[in-house]
């Protein structure tokens, strides 16, 4: 009998709930509040970048030597850098992606290094390595090849920091190719390369899409091995971030121009590896 | 099984809180305060500031924010320990960096007590901002310009005009750092030197591979080779106590004489104690620690 009614009581209290839905919901998802102090930290420092300068001060900073000669050497030095990320980094990627070897994690390890490790340190790094004095640099030197401080050093230290972005997404493409593919384009009488352009290329192109997009980003903003190891000269070795946090000294026009410009290609890249892997993952479907 | 989880959790506890504790934090041994005013130096008459009677009774611990050019670095960390010697409540936190990067700093609001720059232009960048007031400013101390060339010396330097030889790697500190500017003037005095001629300037100013961002990157990239000469302070070539570098003396004539200015900031929380440092650096004590350093004491 004490059952039976403590029963029909719940019963009352959910119908009793029932009533009150509006306010339970919002105890259910009250908690997406918590949400927006992280966005909107994310969002405020960008959107003011935007309104400390006016389109019309940015169109005439654009003759300044600091902003065109920053974004020429930055776009010269990436595009370089990303053909040699995709050349160098695709047979890498391809090893990962696909193979167990004996020395695996040791590879995966020496390539994911670099993204752990602080830019100052692989600048000098790079700069003890490559510098005349270094082991490669000395034997360079004999020949008369001086890599620090030149657009090469610019080059070699974007690879360093950027490479492994590519690298890791690269590899994901190239092993989720079945193998049935494979085998079937061989059996078929295709030749490595054909496998390649063929098969392999298309099959994993999202991946090495919005791999080399990313790497391209991170090389476009890399700063501190920069300075370590291609030091600072206009026109010759000052990237766009090295001329942004020069500018902020003495310039201030020209560092938000800059900004503008570097805030306006990350938000671009982004969206561009979105829609990238939405229609990766579409295809999936 | 409950109780020896419940003995293991305590002794985790126990572990936990007995680091946290402070181990006895370190009680300066009780100095009579009129024994703090007695100096190491053997001077009989020090002109040491006397310690005011306001905040000779039990004053609270406080930290002075002190931003400093980077040749500072090793003068004013044995000035910040003479000085916290002698005022032991008083912890000083130093911001070393190119003066052009302190200043902007400081603009931005950054918490600072003191701020000494390596030229006057960069403490004009503050005062006009506003944190340091226009007569505030005092200099302190001087400095000049060396060349330096790695000890190997591979470009085989060994008179100023060796400076202009075609393909020489020269590196300098960018002009919005103070010893660049400085350095930047000394080629301007030296082009109208007759036995440098003319065009010294500009075969120098080819020879340059790079523009650091401190005079310490010059230092050490020259140290490490990478450059046949750089530009330094005579106080930076001499901190290289491992003969690292050669140095190349520029003669007065042609050489800049660094003035460095020293200024309490205006909203400093600790104002007596901030002017007590700059008084600290301007006596005879501080001049004779910037002395040791290389620097030239005011007069």
């Amino acid at each position: 009998m004490v059952e039976q009614d403590i029963v029909v009581e719940d019963r009352a209290a959910t119908r009793k709930g029932a009533r009150a839905l509006p306010s339970g919901r919002w105890a259910k998802n009250a908690w997406r509040l918590s949400v927006l102090p992280l966005l909107a930290f994310f969002l405020i420092p960008i959107v003011v970048i935007f309104t400390r300068t006016t389109p019309s001060r940015i169109l005439a900073s654009l003759s300044d030597p600091q902003v065109y000669q920053g974004l020429a050497v930055s776009l010269k030095t990436t595009l370089i850098s990303l053909g040699l990320i995709l050349v160098l980094g695709t047979p890498l990627a391809y090893l990962i992606g696909r193979f167990k070897f004996k020395l695996k994690n040791l590879v995966e390890t020496l390539v994911d290094l670099p993204t752990v490790l602080p830019p100052s340190v692989a600048g000098l790094a790079l700069l003890l390595a490559f510098g005349r004095t270094g082991p490669i640099g000395s034997v360079l030197s004999h020949w008369g090849v001086t890599l620090a401080f030149t657009p090469a050093a610019v080059v070699m230290a974007q690879i360093f920091i950027a490479s492994p972005y590519y690298i890791r997404s690269a590899s994901i493409g190239f092993g989720s190719i079945e193998d049935e593919y494979m085998q079937a384009a061989e059996l078929d009488g295709a030749g490595p390369w054909q496998l390649f352009r063929y098969i392999i290329l298309p099959m994993a192109r999202y991946a090495l899409l919005s791999g080399g997009v990313m790497s391209w980003a991170r090389a476009l903003g890399e700063f501190g091995a920069t300075i370590m190891f291609a030091g600072n000269f206009l026109g010759r070795t000052q990237t766009m971030p090295l001329a942004i946090y020069l500018g902020f000294e003495s310039n201030l026009e020209a560092a938000l121009t800059l900004s503008v410009i570097l805030v306006g290609i990350s938000c671009c890249s982004l969206i561009l590896i979105r829609i990238i892997t939405s229609r990766m993952s579409s295809k999936l479907e | 099984m409950r109780s020896r989880f419940g003995f293991v959790v305590f002794l985790v506890l126990a572990l936990i809180a007995s680091a946290c504790t402070p181990q006895g934090s370190p009680a300066p041994t009780a100095v009579p305060l009129t024994e703090l005013t007695a100096t190491s130096t053997p001077e009989p008459t020090a002109t040491v500031a006397p310690i005011p009677t306001a905040i000779a009774m039990h004053p609270p611990a406080i930290t002075l924010n002190v931003f400093a050019a980077s040749s500072l670095t090793g003068a004013f960390g044995d000035i910040g320990k003479a000085f916290e010697a002698r005022y032991p409540w008083v912890t000083i936190t130093f911001n070393f960096a190119g003066s052009q990067a302190l200043a902007t700093q400081i603009n931005s609001a950054a918490p600072a007590d003191v701020f000494a720059s390596a030229n006057n232009s960069q403490m004009e960048v503050v005062t006009k901002a506003g944190r340091i007031d226009t007569s505030v400013p005092k200099p302190f101390v001087n400095n000049r310009l060396v060349a330096i060339y790695p000890r190997a010396n591979p470009a085989n330097i060994q008179t100023l005009q060796d400076l202009a030889k075609p393909g020489l790697k020269l590196i300098l500190a960018d002009k919005t750092v103070p010893v660049g500017a400085y350095a930047l003037k000394y080629l301007d005095n030296a082009a109208r030197d007759a036995s440098l001629g003319a065009n010294y300037k500009t075969d120098v100013l080819k020879n340059v591979v790079s523009y650091e961002l401190d005079v310490k990157s010059v230092l050490t990239k020259v140290e490490l080779g990478e450059a046949d000469a750089g530009i330094v302070y005579t106080t930076d070539a001499a901190t290289d106590t491992t003969s690292q570098t050669g140095q190349l003396a520029i003669p007065d004539a042609l050489n800049v004489i660094a003035v460095y200015p020293i200024a309490v900031v205006k909203d400093s929380p600790n104002l007596s104690m901030a002017q007590a440092f700059v008084d600290y650096v301007l006596s005879v004590d501080g001049q004779a620690i910037l002395t040791r350093y290389g620097f030239i004491p005011i007069q």
